[in-house]
């Protein structure tokens, strides 16, 4: 460990900023390379700031909540500051649209920083992460534990020296492939044969296991004087048809009903972060597909126009237009998928799903044609998309967009919206109220269930977004019911967004460059015509967060670059892993059964929420 | 109205039923009517994008038309006419890999001097997540994504490690599974064949100016031979295009004898090679 | 051997382009010794092959075409294979669908430890096989058959539904190819409890803790305490003459096999 990194920098003056006006000695520094700009908090007066930004300054929305190590960043340190944890907020308002505001707190290793959970709930489990991925103490939080590794697992795997069973090199492409690369078995590296170290004089014959245990007690048991019952806890998961993949949820339950609820996860993380920053800027994009497996052409885009943010890449109009068909076909076979699997956890097993999901295949074929995979499309590039549309495509496309889509959702909504049990399944149940939502970061179609008319296509605009007519339907109940049918509302509405951009797109005979792709960069990323060889990017210094409106919420990528080629940190914000924490307080007080569609109707893909 | 979820849920499926006949109906006389047959009782049905009723498909006797571009583990493209590898182990591949799932020898001479070709070549296809970047990337396309998804095993290992003699393919199977593709590479290698034949000559005949006549001999014979090399090429694109103008099965049929006969020549040679 | 090839593209692919496709598969010797055809069997291996119940679960990714291989486009009960139970003690077929972390490996164990035999256990998708493309990660195991026996390794990323119903149908012939006199499940010494690995400082197999003991205790342990990241770095166990010779046997007899007569 360098001791640059572990040392103390001299008091940082405070710097001129309107904010250090309303907190005095708040901001000491800034960092402003032509990306985004980062205000850095003096760590004591962060609460403060935050307060006054909350109550004063309408930033109510804690998007992202996460953490950099700058051990190994060469070069000049952040802001003239120099220690080793980077901590960063992003925070947005819903009421004004617009741009983030982006904090960071730098700490030494060691140190604690105040937990951010009593001014914005929502920074729950994503401080829970840093805690378990960093080894950030905060203080004040109400439940600090390890999230996606288990208790006592060895070292906190985000540093960046922390190295893994498999460990070859900090950066890929590894020297061992090529030009000598006989293959080797990476499990002959070990003894044992598996993907595992173990720390040195640690010996399993006496080694006891913690005893580990998730506290699921938030609520008050009964009062005294009522009649002496007991609680239990009931487990659902980690393999339990209801849970959407491995996911468990831990319930304490009176009767039936449910007095509180922890998820807990991490039965599918991944490691998509830490392969994420050995993995070159355009390796990850085919990763970015494994986050949320339904909807991988909105996570390729996320990725894209984080990169092209980062970068300054510019991309043509064709491609832009592609980008919007590929992103709201995701969304609409993302609904029927998230319609059909709420019908499911009510209790209609398999037939609603089946017919929900019979034009997904329609759309998948689609995908299948254009970027050769139905699943894990890996169709976008920086500055376009791949290839071009197969010759027929648009029209095909026409014909789902006009009229199959349109017809199968409106089969859906006859089918289901005056259905009696979902009715009474759905009306009233799961309630939180929208203030709350928000403050639990909570993103997507459960605000808008909710009233709150907030969507970053609009309050953000992205792409060429502004130039269709859409609107952002709101429904007000906040409950069961209303949250499957704004999915519906929502695929409507991304039908007519389709149908807008199948009618504009422009021809793809462009003079000279593909239309797909963007000729500022004429070493074509990643595209089979425009050359080839361009499968290094290295984007200038700075840092990039960007979020676009994927199916499941807001989705973003936290992203700095030193320079070189492989990112220097890569974040993911997953709206499935962060709307969980809702889950909770919107369970309590409903019945076990209840909790089931809760989760169903929070539509988590739990790639994305473990990565 | 209690009762009337589970009325309107039948009527769904009743006139899904019902629009799975009139489907069938349409496609009569037979199922099979725009089918391609592959032969032991196996077609590759097309699905229109207005059938209604029911979508299945029967695999393993009925196939899915996979796109073109449809990928699912790499192969080594053979090339037929040259007898070599196209691969000429640059490693770009195995640096793009995201999974880094590509390991590649290079071969050397008997000094030890690297030479453009690979001694080994290997995909673990048990690491491989199928993203095509190494096609996409290869400068000589030596490496394209094949079709075949049929590869489950008994046993994984060494099973699922493919070593060169596995991946490697004919070029004319992947000008069957990617004809427009396949087409477009070709015309643009033939273009720079061109220009790189006329630098050739360029070359040749200054060079030839310059020096003897014994080495005039020389360079005349090597613009001979690429002219033929380009002849074939020639016809070769000239019977693709036709191929590919008349789409169907027909072209289909037209460009699977092509690559029959090739193929049996190239058996044969092979034999006696062998022999 | 005729020359040309009759009937068309596959039948051309299975001729001439045999050698360079990998779709033939090698019946392991044990198993061609127990290809028993009498009408017990016969009757005995269709019935079980035909009303094969998988269990209900998912992992990840591969999971969806899982669902997509289950529902209308592609449909498994035309295999018998609809009723997807969500509990092990009524599936007899267990698709480990998806990449299999350490957290999640106690669980997989321990449901297959419930299932009844006759088991089996696909493993569908590169990461179930082989880690996948997150193999080198902290939390992922590179394989599932490094923890229980696997019968079919379906390799793709993610295998599409008919990859996967390709790879049933092996389970199907494997299961043809058993017959009633020898398989394990009426004999007295049953088959066996796999034991269930724990959640130490990083996975293990309690089968291992003597190995790891040597290594963390033992003369490596010195070596690797230099390193301060938080695990430890083992120098790299290359590959000896020896195994690397063993290794081109094994593929040689395994390309032997594969060539047609
Ligand atoms: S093999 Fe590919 S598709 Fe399947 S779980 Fe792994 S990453 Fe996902």
């Amino acid at each position: 460990m360098s001791d640059e990194a572990t040392m103390v920098a001299e008091e940082a003056p405070a710097v001129e900023h309107s904010l250090n006006d309303a907190v005095p000695g708040a901001i000491i520094g800034e960092w402003a390379e032509e990306t985004e700009k980062a205000l850095f908090v003096a760590p004591d007066k962060l609460l403060p700031l935050l307060r006054h930004l909350k109550e004063n300054e309408a930033y109510d929305y804690l998007s992202s909540l996460t953490c950099t190590d700058y051990l190994s960043y060469g070069g000049k340190k952040r802001g003239g500051i120099s220690e080793r944890f980077d901590v960063v907020y992003h925070l947005f308002s819903t009421a004004n649209k617009g741009g983030s505001l982006n904090l960071h707190v730098r700490v030494p290793e060691g140190d604690t920083v105040d937990s951010a959970t009593s001014i914005y709930p929502g920074a729950n489990l994503q401080e829970s992460e840093v805690y378990d991925l960093y080894g950030i103490h905060f203080a004040g939080h109400p439940n600090l534990r390890r999230v996606l590794t288990w208790d006592g697992f060895h070292g906190h795997p985000m540093r960046k020296d922390w190295k893994e069973a498999y460990f070859e090199e900090d950066a890929k492409p590894f020297r061992s492939r090529h030009p000598k690369g006989g293959y080797q078995w990476q499990e002959d590296k070990l003894p044992w044969g598996k993907n595992a170290t173990y720390p040195p004089e640690w010996d399993p014959e006496t080694w006891e296991k913690p005893i580990s245990y998730v506290p699921v007690s938030q609520a008050p048991h009964h009062k005294p004087g009522d009649i002496d019952t007991d609680s239990l806890v009931i487990n659902f998961g980690p393999h339990h048809p209801s849970t959407h993949g491995v996911f468990r949820m831990l319930t304490r339950v009176e009767g039936e009903t449910i007095i509180a609820l922890e998820p807990e996860m991490g039965y599918l993380h991944r490691n998509h972060e830490k392969i994420g920053e050995r993995n070159t800027w355009l390796m990850n994009m085919p990763f970015t597909d494994r986050l949320d497996y339904i909807n991988s052409m909105s996570n390729n885009w996320a990725y894209a126009l984080a990169v092209e943010k980062l970068a300054g890449i510019e991309v043509p109009e064709r491609a832009e237009y592609i980008r919007v068909i590929m992103a709201e076909f995701s969304r609409t076979l993302n609904h029927m998928w998230g319609i059909g699997f709420i019908l499911n956890d009510l209790g209609a097993l398999q037939t609603p799903a089946q017919y929900a999901i019979e034009e997904r295949e329609m759309i998948l074929d689609l995908f299948e044609e254009v970027s050769g995979a139905r699943l894990m499309c890996n169709y976008m590039r920086f500055g376009g998309v791949v290839r071009d549309l197969t010759p027929g495509w648009v029209e095909r496309a026409r014909y789902l967009a006009n009229e199959r889509l349109p017809r199968a959702l409106d089969m859906l909504d006859r089918l289901l919206s005056d259905n009696e049990i979902v009715r009474g399944r759905g009306y009233g149940v799961g309630y939180l109220p929208p203030e709350d939502l928000i403050a639990l970061s909570i993103s997507g179609p459960m605000l808008r269930a909710a009233g709150i008319k907030y969507d970053v296509r609009k309050a953000e605009p992205y792409g060429i977004y502004d130039r269709f007519e859409f609107d952002i339907p709101t429904l007000s109940d906040g409950d069961i019911y209303a949250r499957y049918y704004i999915r519906l509302l929502e695929a409507r509405e991304a039908v007519r967004i389709l149908q807008q951009a199948l009618r504009d797109i422009p021809g793809g005979e462009v003079q000279g460059a593909p239309a797909y792709a963007s000729a500022t960069l004429d070493q074509g990323f990643g595209t089979i015509m425009g050359g080839k060889g361009g499968y290094t990017l290295r984007p200038p210094e700075g840092e990039v967060y960007h979020r676009v409106e994927a199916p499941k919420g807001e989705l973003g990528f936290y992203l700095v670059s030193d320079g070189k080629a492989n990112p220097f940190r890569y974040h993911v914000r997953s709206p499935s892993f962060i709307n969980l924490n809702g889950l909770g307080p919107m369970s309590v007080g409903y019945k076990v059964a209840d909790a089931v569609v809760i989760l169903g109707a929070i539509d988590i893909v739990l790639g994305e929420v473990d990565r | 109205m209690f009762g009337s979820g589970l009325l309107k849920g039948l009527g769904v499926t009743i006139k899904h039923i019902a629009e799975t006949y009139i489907d069938d109906g349409k496609d009569s006389p037979s199922r099979y009517e725009n089918s391609i047959d592959l032969g032991n009782g196996r077609k590759i049905i097309r699905q229109s994008m207005d059938q209604e009723g029911l979508l299945t498909i029967q695999y393993p006797e009925e196939r899915r038309l996979l796109p073109e571009r449809f990928r699912y583990i790499p192969m080594l493209i053979w090339d037929t006419e040259k007898n070599e590898d196209r691969c000429t182990a640059c490693g770009i591949c195995a640096k793009v890999c995201p999974p880094q799932c590509i390991w590649i020898v290079r071969d050397s001479d008997d000094a030890g001097k690297p030479i453009t070709r690979p001694a080994e070549f290997y995909i673990d296809i048990s690491v491989c997540m199928s993203c095509s970047f190494c096609a996409e990337f290869c400068p000589f396309d030596a490496i394209k994504m094949n079709h075949d998804f049929e590869l489950a095993v008994y046993d994984r290992y060494p099973n699922l490690i493919y070593d060169k003699a596995e991946l490697t393919v004919p070029v004319e199977y992947y000008a069957t599974l990617w004809p427009v593709q396949y087409e477009q590479e070709e015309t643009v290698r033939h273009q720079k064949e061109e220009e790189d034949k006329r630098k050739a000559e360029e070359k040749a005949r200054k060079a030839a100016e310059k020096k003897a006549a014994a080495e005039a001999d020389k360079s005349a014979d090597k613009p001979k031979r690429s002219s033929e090399e380009i002849q074939a090429l020639k016809e070769r694109a000239a019977a693709a295009a036709k191929a590919k103008q008349s789409d169907g099965a027909d072209a289909k049929k037209a460009r699977l004898e092509e690559l029959k006969r090739k193929a049996a020549e190239r058996a044969k040679q092979r034999r006696e090679n062998d022999e | 051997m005729t020359t040309t090839p009759e009937g068309g593209f596959q039948a051309l692919k299975e001729e001439q382009i045999q050698q360079y496709l990998h779709d033939s598969i090698v019946v392991p010797e044990e198993l061609q010794a127990n290809v028993l055809v009498t009408t017990v069997d016969k009757i005995y291996n269709w019935s079980r092959k035909a009303s094969m119940w998988p269990l209900l679960f998912g992992l990840a990714c591969c999971a969806i075409e899982m669902i997509a291989t289950a529902s209308a486009r592609f449909d498994l009960a035309r295999f018998g294979m609809e009723v997807m139970r969500p509990s092990p003690r009524q599936s007899d077929l267990m698709f480990v669908s998806g990449t299999v972390t350490k957290k999640m490996v106690p669980a997989i164990v321990r449901i297959y430890n419930q299932m009844a035999e006759p088991r089996y256990v696909v493993s569908m998708g590169a990461c179930a096989t082989g880690g996948g493309p997150f193999k080198e990660g902290y939390t992922v195991v590179s394989g599932i058959d490094k923890y229980i026996p696997v019968d079919i390794y379906v390799p793709g990323c993610p295998p599409t539904p008919e990859a996967l119903i390709y790879g049933l149908m092996k389970v199907h012939e494997k299961v043809e190819r058993q017959s009633i006199q020898q398989v394990p499940w009426y004999r007295k010494e049953r088959s066996e409890f796999v034991p269930i690995p724990v959640l130490g400082p990083d996975i293990f197999d309690p089968r291992q803790v003597q190995l790891i003991r040597e290594h963390t205790l033992g003369e490596g342990a010195a070596q690797a305490a230099t390193d301060d990241g938080g695990g430890i770095t083992l120098k790299p166990n290359l590959l000896t003459a020896e195994q690397k010779q063993q290794l081109r046997e094994i593929k040689a007899r395994y390309m032997a096999a594969k060539q047609p007569a």
